[in-house]
Protein backbone atom coordinates (compact mmCIF):
# COMPACT_ATOMS: atom_id res chain seq x y z
CA UNK A 1 0.00 0.00 0.00
CA UNK A 2 1.64 2.74 -1.06
CA UNK A 3 1.55 6.06 1.82
CA UNK A 4 4.03 9.18 0.67
CA UNK A 5 5.36 10.56 3.86
CA UNK A 6 4.87 13.95 2.54
CA UNK A 7 1.24 14.02 2.75
CA UNK A 8 -1.41 14.50 5.59
CA UNK A 9 -4.57 12.18 5.86
CA UNK A 10 -8.05 12.35 7.23
CA UNK A 11 -9.28 8.95 8.80
CA UNK A 12 -11.88 9.14 5.98
CA UNK A 13 -9.04 8.35 3.71
CA UNK A 14 -8.77 11.70 1.80
CA UNK A 15 -5.31 13.13 1.00
CA UNK A 16 -3.89 16.68 1.19
CA UNK A 17 -0.62 18.03 -0.57
CA UNK A 18 -0.15 21.66 1.03
CA UNK A 19 0.84 24.22 -2.06
CA UNK A 20 0.75 27.52 -0.19
CA UNK A 21 -2.16 28.35 1.30
CA UNK A 22 -4.03 25.59 -0.88
CA UNK A 23 -4.94 22.01 -0.32
CA UNK A 24 -4.42 19.71 -3.33
CA UNK A 25 -7.32 16.85 -2.02
CA UNK A 26 -7.64 13.29 -3.15
CA UNK A 27 -8.38 9.93 -2.17
CA UNK A 28 -5.52 7.25 -0.90
CA UNK A 29 -4.52 4.43 -2.41
CA UNK A 30 -5.91 2.24 0.25
CA UNK A 31 -9.56 3.95 -0.61
CA UNK A 32 -8.86 3.93 -3.96
CA UNK A 33 -8.23 0.03 -3.49
CA UNK A 34 -11.45 -0.84 -1.08
CA UNK A 35 -14.07 0.86 -3.97
CA UNK A 36 -12.77 -1.15 -6.99
CA UNK A 37 -13.04 0.76 -10.38
CA UNK A 38 -13.83 3.58 -10.25
CA UNK A 39 -16.70 4.80 -13.50
CA UNK A 40 -18.41 8.13 -12.36
CA UNK A 41 -16.77 10.82 -10.26
CA UNK A 42 -19.49 13.78 -9.39
CA UNK A 43 -16.90 16.63 -8.69
CA UNK A 44 -17.73 19.84 -6.90
CA UNK A 45 -18.61 23.08 -8.47
CA UNK A 46 -15.88 25.56 -8.39
CA UNK A 47 -15.90 28.58 -6.08
CA UNK A 48 -18.44 26.74 -3.65
CA UNK A 49 -17.35 26.84 -0.03
CA UNK A 50 -17.03 23.78 1.59
CA UNK A 51 -16.91 23.06 5.32
CA UNK A 52 -14.28 20.29 6.77
CA UNK A 53 -15.70 16.84 6.79
CA UNK A 54 -18.44 17.91 4.38
CA UNK A 55 -19.62 15.54 1.27
CA UNK A 56 -18.19 17.29 -1.55
CA UNK A 57 -17.96 14.88 -4.45
CA UNK A 58 -18.82 11.35 -5.05
CA UNK A 59 -17.08 8.59 -6.53
CA UNK A 60 -19.45 6.04 -7.85
CA UNK A 61 -17.72 2.41 -8.54
CA UNK A 62 -19.18 -0.79 -10.28
CA UNK A 63 -20.83 -1.77 -7.23
CA UNK A 64 -21.08 1.37 -4.73
CA UNK A 65 -21.47 4.76 -4.45
CA UNK A 66 -19.19 6.35 -1.99
CA UNK A 67 -19.14 9.94 -0.75
CA UNK A 68 -15.83 11.79 -0.59
CA UNK A 69 -15.65 14.52 2.20
CA UNK A 70 -13.66 17.78 2.40
CA UNK A 71 -10.54 17.37 4.54
CA UNK A 72 -10.12 20.97 4.84
CA UNK A 73 -12.73 23.97 4.80
CA UNK A 74 -12.51 26.67 2.15
CA UNK A 75 -13.29 27.67 -1.11
CA UNK A 76 -12.89 24.85 -4.36
CA UNK A 77 -10.97 26.80 -6.46
CA UNK A 78 -10.13 24.04 -8.86
CA UNK A 79 -11.38 20.62 -9.77
CA UNK A 80 -10.09 17.82 -11.56
CA UNK A 81 -12.00 17.69 -15.08
CA UNK A 82 -9.81 14.80 -16.27
CA UNK A 83 -12.24 12.87 -13.99
CA UNK A 84 -14.93 13.14 -15.71
CA UNK A 85 -13.74 11.18 -18.77
CA UNK A 86 -11.42 9.30 -17.31
CA UNK A 87 -12.44 8.49 -13.43
CA UNK A 88 -10.00 5.19 -14.11
CA UNK A 89 -7.59 7.57 -12.99
CA UNK A 90 -8.78 7.34 -9.58
CA UNK A 91 -7.72 3.97 -9.20
CA UNK A 92 -4.33 4.11 -11.64
CA UNK A 93 -2.67 7.06 -9.76
CA UNK A 94 -4.46 8.00 -6.70
CA UNK A 95 -1.77 10.57 -5.51
CA UNK A 96 -0.71 11.94 -9.08
CA UNK A 97 -3.37 12.48 -11.58
CA UNK A 98 -5.90 10.80 -10.10
CA UNK A 99 -6.36 14.35 -7.73
CA UNK A 100 -10.00 15.37 -7.29
CA UNK A 101 -10.19 19.31 -6.00
CA UNK A 102 -8.39 22.12 -4.60
CA UNK A 103 -9.11 23.82 -1.86
CA UNK A 104 -8.10 27.53 -0.81
CA UNK A 105 -7.82 26.98 2.78
CA UNK A 106 -9.88 29.23 5.35
CA UNK A 107 -7.28 27.74 8.04
CA UNK A 108 -4.39 26.62 7.93
CA UNK A 109 -4.30 25.23 11.41
CA UNK A 110 -6.82 22.54 10.33
CA UNK A 111 -4.40 20.26 8.90
CA UNK A 112 -3.16 19.64 12.06
CA UNK A 113 -5.83 18.03 13.01
CA UNK A 114 -5.27 15.03 10.08
CA UNK A 115 -2.26 12.22 10.64
CA UNK A 116 0.59 11.71 8.85
CA UNK A 117 1.73 9.33 7.42
CA UNK A 118 2.85 7.25 10.42
CA UNK A 119 -0.83 7.50 12.16
CA UNK A 120 -2.82 6.79 8.73
CA UNK A 121 -0.79 3.66 8.15
CA UNK A 122 -1.62 2.76 11.84
CA UNK A 123 -5.35 3.14 11.13
CA UNK A 124 -5.35 1.01 7.76
CA UNK A 125 -3.51 -1.60 9.95
CA UNK A 126 -6.35 -1.19 12.30
CA UNK A 127 -8.64 -1.63 9.73
CA UNK A 128 -10.16 1.69 8.52
CA UNK A 129 -11.89 3.41 11.06
CA UNK B 1 -19.15 -9.04 8.82
CA UNK B 2 -17.96 -12.06 10.53
CA UNK B 3 -21.64 -13.53 11.16
CA UNK B 4 -22.11 -15.17 7.73
CA UNK B 5 -21.91 -19.02 7.18
CA UNK B 6 -18.74 -19.94 5.68
CA UNK B 7 -18.28 -22.04 2.17
CA UNK B 8 -16.41 -24.76 1.63
CA UNK B 9 -14.23 -22.22 -0.46
CA UNK B 10 -13.84 -19.85 2.24
CA UNK B 11 -10.22 -20.91 2.92
CA UNK B 12 -9.58 -21.20 -0.76
CA UNK B 13 -10.94 -17.45 -1.48
CA UNK B 14 -8.73 -15.91 1.29
CA UNK B 15 -5.66 -17.65 0.08
CA UNK B 16 -6.91 -16.11 -3.85
CA UNK B 17 -7.16 -12.62 -2.28
CA UNK B 18 -10.75 -12.45 -2.45
CA UNK B 19 -12.49 -9.55 -0.93
CA UNK B 20 -14.91 -11.31 1.27
CA UNK B 21 -18.12 -9.62 2.15
CA UNK B 22 -21.61 -10.99 3.66
CA UNK B 23 -24.36 -11.36 1.77
CA UNK B 24 -27.39 -13.67 2.30
CA UNK B 25 -26.33 -14.73 4.93
CA UNK B 26 -23.38 -16.03 3.68
CA UNK B 27 -19.69 -14.77 3.66
CA UNK B 28 -18.83 -15.23 -0.14
CA UNK B 29 -15.62 -12.52 -2.27
CA UNK B 30 -17.13 -9.56 -3.90
CA UNK B 31 -13.92 -9.67 -6.08
CA UNK B 32 -10.44 -10.94 -6.41
CA UNK B 33 -8.21 -8.70 -8.56
CA UNK B 34 -11.31 -6.16 -9.78
CA UNK B 35 -15.03 -6.08 -11.33
CA UNK B 36 -13.80 -5.19 -14.61
CA UNK B 37 -11.01 -7.43 -15.13
CA UNK B 38 -13.06 -10.40 -13.62
CA UNK B 39 -16.22 -9.67 -15.76
CA UNK B 40 -14.02 -9.02 -18.63
CA UNK B 41 -12.07 -12.44 -18.07
CA UNK B 42 -15.60 -14.61 -18.53
CA UNK B 43 -16.72 -12.53 -21.30
CA UNK B 44 -13.81 -13.64 -23.32
CA UNK B 45 -11.97 -16.16 -21.97
CA UNK B 46 -13.12 -18.12 -18.10
CA UNK B 47 -13.80 -16.96 -14.86
CA UNK B 48 -14.78 -19.73 -11.74
CA UNK B 49 -17.39 -19.09 -9.15
CA UNK B 50 -18.29 -20.33 -5.81
CA UNK B 51 -21.71 -20.89 -5.89
CA UNK B 52 -22.02 -22.95 -3.20
CA UNK B 53 -24.09 -20.83 -1.26
CA UNK B 54 -27.25 -21.55 -3.45
CA UNK B 55 -29.82 -24.27 -1.63
CA UNK B 56 -30.38 -27.43 -3.42
CA UNK B 57 -33.81 -29.76 -2.62
CA UNK B 58 -34.40 -32.80 -3.44
CA UNK B 59 -37.92 -33.67 -4.86
CA UNK B 60 -39.14 -37.55 -4.90
CA UNK B 61 -42.14 -39.72 -5.45
CA UNK B 62 -44.74 -41.00 -7.12
CA UNK B 63 -46.15 -37.37 -7.03
CA UNK B 64 -43.51 -35.50 -7.67
CA UNK B 65 -44.49 -34.13 -10.89
CA UNK B 66 -47.94 -33.16 -9.76
CA UNK B 67 -46.68 -31.49 -6.97
CA UNK B 68 -43.65 -29.63 -8.87
CA UNK B 69 -46.57 -28.54 -11.43
CA UNK B 70 -48.42 -27.42 -8.67
CA UNK B 71 -45.50 -25.41 -7.38
CA UNK B 72 -44.29 -23.47 -10.33
CA UNK B 73 -45.11 -21.91 -13.37
CA UNK B 74 -42.82 -23.37 -16.08
CA UNK B 75 -44.59 -26.62 -17.64
CA UNK B 76 -42.35 -29.61 -15.67
CA UNK B 77 -43.81 -31.96 -17.95
CA UNK B 78 -42.01 -30.93 -21.19
CA UNK B 79 -38.88 -31.72 -19.01
CA UNK B 80 -37.01 -34.62 -20.34
CA UNK B 81 -34.31 -36.76 -17.97
CA UNK B 82 -31.14 -34.74 -17.41
CA UNK B 83 -32.86 -31.76 -18.72
CA UNK B 84 -32.43 -28.52 -17.00
CA UNK B 85 -35.65 -25.57 -16.42
CA UNK B 86 -35.42 -22.28 -15.43
CA UNK B 87 -38.78 -21.46 -13.83
CA UNK B 88 -40.43 -18.47 -11.47
CA UNK B 89 -42.47 -19.64 -8.40
CA UNK B 90 -45.32 -17.67 -7.01
CA UNK B 91 -47.37 -17.14 -4.70
CA UNK B 92 -51.48 -17.69 -5.11
CA UNK B 93 -51.99 -13.29 -5.38
CA UNK B 94 -49.39 -14.30 -8.15
CA UNK B 95 -45.89 -12.22 -6.64
CA UNK B 96 -42.69 -14.29 -7.06
CA UNK B 97 -42.07 -16.84 -4.34
CA UNK B 98 -38.26 -17.41 -5.65
CA UNK B 99 -36.83 -18.39 -9.33
CA UNK B 100 -35.48 -21.56 -9.63
CA UNK B 101 -33.64 -24.89 -11.58
CA UNK B 102 -35.04 -28.10 -12.12
CA UNK B 103 -33.03 -30.78 -12.33
CA UNK B 104 -34.85 -33.80 -13.36
CA UNK B 105 -33.41 -37.15 -12.56
CA UNK B 106 -36.65 -39.48 -13.63
CA UNK B 107 -40.29 -38.79 -13.74
CA UNK B 108 -40.60 -39.19 -9.67
CA UNK B 109 -36.61 -37.10 -8.60
CA UNK B 110 -35.93 -34.14 -8.99
CA UNK B 111 -33.59 -31.54 -7.85
CA UNK B 112 -34.80 -27.83 -6.87
CA UNK B 113 -31.74 -25.30 -7.16
CA UNK B 114 -32.63 -22.28 -5.50
CA UNK B 115 -31.37 -18.61 -4.14
CA UNK B 116 -29.08 -18.55 -1.00
CA UNK B 117 -31.16 -15.86 0.67
CA UNK B 118 -35.01 -17.72 0.07
CA UNK B 119 -33.52 -20.92 1.63
CA UNK B 120 -35.66 -21.49 4.81
CA UNK B 121 -38.57 -19.52 3.13
CA UNK B 122 -38.88 -21.91 0.02
CA UNK B 123 -38.46 -24.81 2.41
CA UNK B 124 -41.47 -23.52 4.06
CA UNK B 125 -43.47 -22.71 0.93
CA UNK B 126 -42.88 -26.02 -0.37
CA UNK B 127 -43.18 -27.86 2.64
CA UNK B 128 -46.58 -26.11 3.10
CA UNK B 129 -47.57 -26.97 -0.68
CA UNK B 130 -46.24 -30.72 -0.46
CA UNK B 131 -49.55 -31.70 1.98
CA UNK B 132 -51.56 -32.51 -0.78
CA UNK B 133 -49.07 -35.19 -2.51
CA UNK B 134 -47.68 -38.18 -2.26
CA UNK B 135 -43.97 -36.58 -2.19
CA UNK B 136 -40.59 -36.40 -0.43
CA UNK B 137 -38.60 -33.31 0.17
CA UNK B 138 -34.98 -33.26 1.44
CA UNK B 139 -33.33 -29.69 2.41
CA UNK B 140 -29.54 -30.74 0.31
CA UNK B 141 -28.20 -27.35 1.25
CA UNK B 142 -25.71 -28.03 3.25
CA UNK B 143 -24.17 -31.02 1.54
CA UNK B 144 -23.57 -29.84 -1.94
CA UNK B 145 -21.12 -27.65 -2.82
CA UNK B 146 -21.48 -25.83 -6.02
CA UNK B 147 -18.83 -24.57 -8.34
CA UNK B 148 -19.50 -22.34 -11.87
CA UNK B 149 -17.11 -21.77 -14.30
CA UNK B 150 -18.04 -19.75 -17.02
CA UNK B 151 -17.30 -18.21 -20.11
CA UNK B 152 -16.04 -19.46 -24.02
CA UNK B 153 -12.61 -20.78 -22.67
CA UNK B 154 -14.76 -22.89 -19.81
CA UNK B 155 -15.32 -26.64 -22.03
CA UNK B 156 -11.75 -26.80 -22.68
CA UNK B 157 -10.75 -26.36 -19.31
CA UNK B 158 -12.94 -28.54 -17.38
CA UNK B 159 -12.09 -31.42 -20.29
CA UNK B 160 -8.51 -31.08 -18.24
CA UNK B 161 -10.17 -32.82 -15.64
CA UNK B 162 -13.13 -35.28 -16.69
CA UNK B 163 -13.66 -37.63 -19.35
CA UNK B 164 -17.32 -36.77 -19.17
CA UNK B 165 -18.52 -35.66 -22.84
CA UNK B 166 -19.18 -32.06 -22.24
CA UNK B 167 -19.73 -31.60 -25.93
CA UNK B 168 -22.39 -33.65 -25.69
CA UNK B 169 -24.02 -31.91 -23.27
CA UNK B 170 -26.60 -29.24 -24.68
CA UNK B 171 -27.61 -25.79 -23.01
CA UNK B 172 -29.53 -26.16 -20.13
CA UNK B 173 -29.10 -30.52 -19.82
CA UNK B 174 -26.71 -32.44 -17.01
CA UNK B 175 -24.85 -35.75 -16.29
CA UNK B 176 -25.98 -36.70 -13.12
CA UNK B 177 -23.20 -39.26 -12.59
CA UNK B 178 -20.16 -37.92 -14.13
CA UNK B 179 -16.51 -38.33 -12.72
CA UNK B 180 -14.48 -35.16 -12.13
CA UNK B 181 -10.76 -36.05 -10.77
CA UNK B 182 -12.30 -39.01 -9.91
CA UNK B 183 -14.78 -37.52 -7.27
CA UNK B 184 -18.65 -37.88 -7.76
CA UNK B 185 -20.52 -34.70 -9.35
CA UNK B 186 -22.78 -33.23 -10.98
CA UNK B 187 -22.09 -31.72 -14.40
CA UNK B 188 -24.70 -28.94 -16.06
CA UNK B 189 -24.43 -26.68 -19.00
CA UNK B 190 -26.10 -23.61 -17.08
CA UNK B 191 -25.18 -20.45 -15.69
CA UNK B 192 -26.43 -16.81 -15.09
CA UNK B 193 -23.95 -14.61 -16.80
CA UNK B 194 -24.78 -14.94 -20.65
CA UNK B 195 -21.95 -16.70 -21.94
CA UNK B 196 -21.28 -20.76 -22.38
CA UNK B 197 -20.32 -22.56 -19.00
CA UNK B 198 -20.84 -25.45 -16.43
CA UNK B 199 -21.98 -26.00 -13.08
CA UNK B 200 -20.33 -28.73 -10.83
CA UNK B 201 -22.10 -30.08 -8.20
CA UNK B 202 -20.27 -32.12 -5.66
CA UNK B 203 -19.61 -33.06 -2.01
CA UNK B 204 -18.14 -29.99 -0.01
CA UNK B 205 -15.16 -31.61 1.42
CA UNK B 206 -13.75 -32.09 -2.64
CA UNK B 207 -14.84 -28.45 -3.47
CA UNK B 208 -11.53 -27.11 -2.56
CA UNK B 209 -9.24 -29.64 -4.01
CA UNK B 210 -11.64 -29.85 -7.46
CA UNK B 211 -11.18 -25.37 -7.66
CA UNK B 212 -7.31 -25.58 -6.99
CA UNK B 213 -7.22 -28.48 -10.01
CA UNK B 214 -9.68 -25.63 -12.04
CA UNK B 215 -7.38 -22.70 -11.20
CA UNK B 216 -4.41 -24.32 -12.43
CA UNK B 217 -5.80 -26.49 -15.49
CA UNK B 218 -7.50 -23.03 -16.68
CA UNK B 219 -4.05 -20.48 -16.06
CA UNK B 220 -3.10 -21.17 -19.24
CA UNK B 221 -7.00 -20.40 -20.88
CA UNK B 222 -6.84 -17.06 -18.89
CA UNK B 223 -9.08 -18.34 -15.96
CA UNK B 224 -9.54 -15.99 -13.32
CA UNK B 225 -11.40 -16.52 -9.67
CA UNK B 226 -14.52 -14.33 -9.93
CA UNK B 227 -16.26 -12.55 -7.28
CA UNK B 228 -19.87 -11.68 -6.85
CA UNK B 229 -19.33 -8.16 -8.27
CA UNK B 230 -18.80 -9.43 -11.80
CA UNK B 231 -21.72 -11.86 -11.16
CA UNK B 232 -23.85 -9.00 -10.93
CA UNK B 233 -22.11 -7.35 -13.73
CA UNK B 234 -22.36 -10.10 -16.19
CA UNK B 235 -26.14 -11.40 -15.17
CA UNK B 236 -27.46 -7.99 -15.50
CA UNK B 237 -25.54 -7.12 -19.08
CA UNK B 238 -27.66 -10.32 -19.72
CA UNK B 239 -30.82 -8.96 -18.40
CA UNK B 240 -31.34 -12.16 -16.56
CA UNK B 241 -33.78 -10.73 -13.32
CA UNK B 242 -32.39 -10.86 -9.74
CA UNK B 243 -34.54 -12.61 -6.60
CA UNK B 244 -35.20 -9.20 -4.53
CA UNK B 245 -34.54 -6.83 -7.77
CA UNK B 246 -36.42 -7.78 -10.81
CA UNK B 247 -38.69 -10.49 -8.97
CA UNK B 248 -39.96 -10.43 -5.83
CA UNK B 249 -43.26 -10.51 -3.73
CA UNK B 250 -44.47 -7.38 -5.29
CA UNK B 251 -43.08 -8.52 -9.01
CA UNK B 252 -45.19 -10.91 -10.75
CA UNK B 253 -42.82 -13.00 -13.87
CA UNK B 254 -44.91 -11.74 -16.37
CA UNK B 255 -44.14 -8.11 -15.04
CA UNK B 256 -40.64 -8.78 -14.58
CA UNK B 257 -40.63 -9.84 -18.10
CA UNK B 258 -40.44 -14.07 -17.91
CA UNK B 259 -43.64 -14.53 -19.84
CA UNK B 260 -42.12 -17.63 -21.94
CA UNK B 261 -41.30 -19.42 -18.32
CA UNK B 262 -45.30 -18.72 -17.72
CA UNK B 263 -47.22 -21.96 -19.28
CA UNK B 264 -51.12 -20.72 -18.06
CA UNK B 265 -52.58 -23.70 -20.05
CA UNK B 266 -50.90 -26.04 -18.16
CA UNK B 267 -52.86 -27.65 -14.86
CA UNK B 268 -53.31 -25.35 -12.07
CA UNK B 269 -50.41 -23.88 -10.43
CA UNK B 270 -49.96 -21.27 -7.87
CA UNK B 271 -50.66 -17.74 -9.25
CA UNK B 272 -52.38 -19.01 -12.13
CA UNK B 273 -55.30 -17.02 -12.34
CA UNK B 274 -53.37 -13.95 -11.98
CA UNK B 275 -51.19 -14.49 -14.27
CA UNK B 276 -53.44 -15.62 -17.00
CA UNK B 277 -55.57 -12.34 -16.00
CA UNK B 278 -51.96 -10.34 -16.79
CA UNK B 279 -51.17 -12.22 -19.78
CA UNK B 280 -54.76 -11.93 -21.76
CA UNK B 281 -55.04 -8.06 -20.52
CA UNK B 282 -51.16 -7.37 -20.18
CA UNK B 283 -49.32 -5.70 -17.35
CA UNK B 284 -49.81 -2.46 -15.53
CA UNK B 285 -45.67 -2.45 -15.02
CA UNK B 286 -43.16 -3.45 -16.37
CA UNK B 287 -39.59 -4.51 -16.13
CA UNK B 288 -37.54 -2.76 -19.29
CA UNK B 289 -34.10 -1.72 -20.15
CA UNK B 290 -32.64 2.02 -19.68
CA UNK B 291 -29.47 3.74 -21.05
CA UNK B 292 -27.97 6.51 -19.01
CA UNK B 293 -27.76 9.53 -21.11
CA UNK B 294 -26.46 11.92 -18.86
CA UNK B 295 -23.61 11.37 -16.35
CA UNK B 296 -24.44 9.47 -13.32
CA UNK B 297 -24.78 5.78 -12.37
CA UNK B 298 -28.53 4.49 -11.43
CA UNK B 299 -28.99 2.26 -8.95
CA UNK B 300 -31.17 -0.02 -7.04
CA UNK B 301 -34.72 2.25 -5.88
CA UNK B 302 -33.57 5.28 -7.61
CA UNK B 303 -36.56 7.22 -8.80
CA UNK B 304 -37.85 7.21 -12.43
CA UNK B 305 -40.37 10.11 -14.04
CA UNK B 306 -41.34 11.25 -17.15
CA UNK B 307 -41.99 15.33 -17.41
CA UNK B 308 -41.78 15.49 -13.64
CA UNK B 309 -43.97 12.62 -12.88
CA UNK B 310 -42.53 9.48 -11.07
CA UNK B 311 -43.53 6.05 -13.03
CA UNK B 312 -41.43 3.84 -11.37
CA UNK B 313 -37.93 2.75 -9.74
CA UNK B 314 -34.66 1.59 -10.81
CA UNK B 315 -34.42 -2.40 -9.95
CA UNK B 316 -30.56 -2.55 -10.89
CA UNK B 317 -28.47 -0.18 -12.30
CA UNK B 318 -24.78 -0.48 -12.37
CA UNK B 319 -21.93 0.57 -15.56
CA UNK B 320 -22.31 -2.50 -18.13
CA UNK B 321 -18.22 -3.05 -18.25
CA UNK B 322 -18.66 -5.11 -21.77
CA UNK B 323 -20.61 -1.83 -23.12
CA UNK B 324 -18.68 1.11 -21.33
CA UNK B 325 -22.07 2.04 -20.69
CA UNK B 326 -24.40 3.42 -17.73
CA UNK B 327 -27.09 0.97 -17.87
CA UNK B 328 -29.97 0.40 -15.47
CA UNK B 329 -33.31 -2.24 -15.37
CA UNK B 330 -36.12 -0.28 -14.19
CA UNK B 331 -39.73 -0.84 -13.27
CA UNK B 332 -42.17 1.05 -15.19
CA UNK B 333 -46.30 1.72 -15.62
CA UNK B 334 -46.19 -0.22 -18.58
CA UNK B 335 -47.94 3.39 -20.61
CA UNK B 336 -44.11 4.77 -20.29
CA UNK B 337 -41.93 1.95 -21.27
CA UNK B 338 -42.33 2.03 -24.62
CA UNK B 339 -38.60 1.86 -26.48
CA UNK B 340 -36.76 5.13 -27.38
CA UNK B 341 -39.14 6.71 -24.29
CA UNK B 342 -36.74 9.68 -22.46
CA UNK B 343 -37.08 9.47 -18.78
CA UNK B 344 -34.95 10.99 -16.13
CA UNK B 345 -33.50 8.92 -13.24
CA UNK B 346 -33.26 10.97 -9.82
CA UNK B 347 -29.90 10.46 -8.66
CA UNK B 348 -28.70 12.52 -5.34
CA UNK B 349 -31.59 15.30 -6.46
CA UNK B 350 -30.43 15.78 -9.67
CA UNK B 351 -32.37 14.39 -12.73
CA UNK B 352 -30.34 12.81 -15.35
CA UNK B 353 -31.79 12.04 -18.42
CA UNK B 354 -32.09 8.41 -19.87
CA UNK B 355 -33.49 6.60 -22.27
CA UNK B 356 -35.62 3.26 -22.68
CA UNK B 357 -33.74 0.52 -24.64
CA UNK B 358 -33.97 -3.02 -25.50
CA UNK B 359 -33.23 -6.25 -23.37
CA UNK B 360 -31.16 -7.95 -23.39
CA UNK B 361 -27.85 -5.45 -23.21
CA UNK B 362 -25.89 -7.80 -23.75
CA UNK B 363 -25.78 -11.33 -25.44
CA UNK B 364 -23.48 -13.32 -27.19
CA UNK B 365 -22.75 -14.29 -30.55
CA UNK B 366 -23.98 -17.40 -31.64
CA UNK B 367 -26.34 -18.14 -29.08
Amino acid sequence: MNIPKELKYSNDHEWVRLEGDTAVVGISDYAQSQLGDAVFVELPEEDIEVSAKQGFAVIESVKAVSDIYAPVAGKVIKVNEALADAPELINQDPYGEGWIAVIQMTDKKELDELLDSTAYEKLIAEGGE
Amino acid sequence: MGQGKKTPLYEVHQKYGGRMVEFGGWLLPVQYSGIKEEHQAVRTKAGLFDVSHMGEVLVQGPEALPFLQRLVTNDVARLAENQVQYTPMCYREGGTVDDLLIYKYAETEYLLVINAANIDKDWSWMLENSQDFKVQLTNKSDQIAQIALQGPRAQEILAKLTNAPLEQIKYYWFIPEAELLGKKVIISRTGYTGEDGFEVYCEPEDAAYIWEQLMEKGKPFGLLPAGLGCRDTLRFEACFPLYGHELSIDITPLEAGLSIFVKTDKENFNGREVLAKQKSEGVSKKVVGIEMIGRGVARAQYPVFVEEKQVGIITTGSYAPTLDKNMGLALLSTEQSAIGQMVDVEIRGKMISARIVAKPFYKRKGK
